[in-house]
């Protein structure tokens, strides 16, 4: 058995009526590691983390969190977890600084005593101690739920979707607060369906439909993509999304922002040969002004392929 | 007339003059001016609390400016509200789709509201689902299908009567990323087939999609034109970038 994991889940399986919210769900989470779990809504996120803050009782499988059984040991994992549900669950007519006290008296401690594990967040937060949580920003909201499932020092965090519906600022700043308490030691397991956030995390897995469809480091996964990928500019996007799925050997083409990105079905084909058919093929068509670069994979592509190849 | 009216007149969709809300001392909208052209795809972005719901508000009609003016479809939003209603369709993130209803009740419900024809509705209800390949569940309850097939159903509900202009707020939110692309290439649809888009993300990959974008600071507007004018006006390589400069001057990229 392995020593020391900060979360430890085998074979977790939940139902609920006809959905199949866990599917065999097992990973591992090293201590002090910051682990991403991706998907989008409905990918059974929130059923997993239900289940390792001890809220939900699995059908099957097992899970073990700071080497404690989630179903067993239920009391005593209560006070040593952090947890950010994904819904605000504050009380939106208390002020910052109430909502900070009410939760540190909930464990029975104080706010004082938590200073120095709260202090990158409460800075940020100082300036509205007295504003009703109600009337704070989205941002800020979620500064004070971190806030909060830190006050009574937890040996893990667990947050759930803590960035959604965040602007694109604020979630920057959510994941530089995540950065420095992940360097004071403390593991945290933190959902997102924000295929960007993925970089930020030491590893992750990408969840769809109940099941992990990948689980490794983000770099490592992109790596990992099966086929050559490449970065097509230029035209109108539309345009030159149904000429590329008409090329005989396209896999799958997506926009990517102002690109597209075509994967081609031949895998070890060599990624400067297919860019070259591929400039050859546009032209052909009657495109010019069009660019077609070799790229490394990222989450978002690996997601996809994986989801298509689930699907299948 | 409820439906097949587009604009009124030739000019743009959307015609914003100095549009400007305040709530007591605070100005949540401040004297904003844009232009959106018929089968144009708007992006219009902000970080949270810039004001971009407040203006969305008085441009469909639901909130009056307290100064400065708008068109929608040619007419005033202030003095013309119900015709300006006529003719928008609009999406938001809590979509208004009945959940205890089927997929083909709510299309019904929606047309009749809108004031279809039976024939109309039929009709359209078939292209809908083949559209977005929702046929075999059309006799689900909305309650019961994906979130990604809902946020394509309510847009398309969106433009059941046609409307000259359709305003989608943070649309696209929790699915999956090939969800969210399928429903980008039925924004493109829409803008081809003439009905102007206007449309909030969090999601600034999906900025890029747009024809244009504006970017809403402290109610005013802080950087408009097509995305890559916004990216080079600022020097900036992504528009994550340019948000962050504009949103937080003081922080570090």
């Amino acid at each position: 058995m392995s020593q020391g994991l900060a979360v430890e889940a085998r074979g977790l399986q939940r139902r609920f009526g006809d959905t199949m919210a866990l599917d065999d769900v097992s990973f591992d989470v090293a201590p002090g590691e910051l682990f991403g779990v991706i998907g989008p809504d409905g990918a059974g996120k929130t059923t997993l983390f239900r289940i390792l803050v001890t809220l939900l009782l699995p059908d099957a499988g097992s899970a073990r969190v700071l080497e404690r059984d989630v179903v067993r040991d239920l009391w005593e994992l209560r006070r040593r977890i952090g947890y950010m549900p994904g819904r605000f669950s504050l009380y939106p007519d208390l002020s910052v600084a109430e909502n900070l006290g009410f939760y540190a008296a909930l464990f029975d401690t104080t706010v004082a005593a938590a200073r120095e594990t709260i202090a990158p967040i409460w800075r940020q937060l100082e300036p509205f101690a007295g504003r009703r949580a109600g009337a704070l920003s989205g941002g800020m909201k979620q500064k004070l739920a971190l806030c909060c499932a830190l006050v009574h020092r937890p040996e893990i965090l667990l947050l759930d979707e803590p960035t959604t519906g965040v602007d694109a600022v604020s979630r920057r700043e959510f994941w530089d607060l995540l950065g420095r308490l992940r360097a004071q030691g403390l593991p945290i397991v933190v959902s997102t369906p924000y295929m960007d956030e993925a970089d930020l995390c030491d590893r992750v897995t990408l969840m769809q439909r109940g099941k992990l469809l990948v689980t490794d480091r983000p770099a490592e996964i992109g790596r990992r993509y099966p086929r050559p990928l490449l970065a097509v500019r230029g035209g109108s996007i539309l345009g030159l999304l149904g000429i590329l799925r008409r090329f005989p050997h396209a896999a799958a083409v997506w926009p990517f922002g102002a690109a597209l990105h075509y994967t081609d079905a031949r895998a070890g084909a060599a990624p400067e040969g297919v860019a070259a058919e591929l400039r050859a093929y546009v032209a052909s068509a009657g495109l010019g002004g069009v660019s077609v670069e070799p790229i490394a994979a990222g989450i978002e592509d690996a997601f996809m392929w994986h989801m298509a190849e689930e699907a299948a | 007339m409820a439906h097949g009216g587009r604009s009124r007149v030739s000019g743009p969709a959307i015609d914003a003059r100095a549009l400007t809300r305040r709530f007591g001392t605070f100005t949540a909208v401040d004297g904003i001016s844009f232009q959106v052209e018929r089968g144009e795809v708007f992006g219009f972005l902000g970080a949270n609390g810039a004001g971009k719901t407040t203006a969305m508000r008085m441009l469909i009609g639901l909130l009056a400016p307290s100064s400065g003016s708008a068109t929608v479809a040619g007419y005033d939003v202030a003095s013309q509200a119900e015709q300006v209603r006529r003719r928008i369709g609009y999406m938001s993130q809590r979509f208004s789709l009945y959940e205890d209803l089927t997929v083909r009740e709510n299309i019904t419900l929606f047309g009749g509201i809108y004031g279809l024809s039976n024939r109309d509705i039929a009709e359209r209800t078939g292209q809908i689902l083949s559209r977005i390949g929702l046929q075999r569940a059309a006799r689900e309850l909305v309650r019961e299908i994906p979130l990604g097939w809902k946020q394509q159903l309510a847009f398309c509900v969106a433009l059941l009567h046609r409307p000259a202009v359709v305003f989608l707020d943070e649309p696209t939110g929790g699915v999956d990323p090939i969800t969210r692309r399928r429903f980008w290439e039925l924004i493109y649809e829409a803008g081809a087939e003439g009905t102007s888009v206007l449309v909030t993300t969090h999601y600034l990959d999906e900025a890029e999609y747009c024809n244009r974008i504006s970017i809403m600071v402290d109610g005013a507007i802080a950087a408009m034109g097509t995305p890559s004018d916004v990216r080079r006006g600022l020097g900036a390589a992504t528009l994550d970038e340019v948000f962050l400069r504009l949103t937080r001057p003081g922080a570090a990229v």
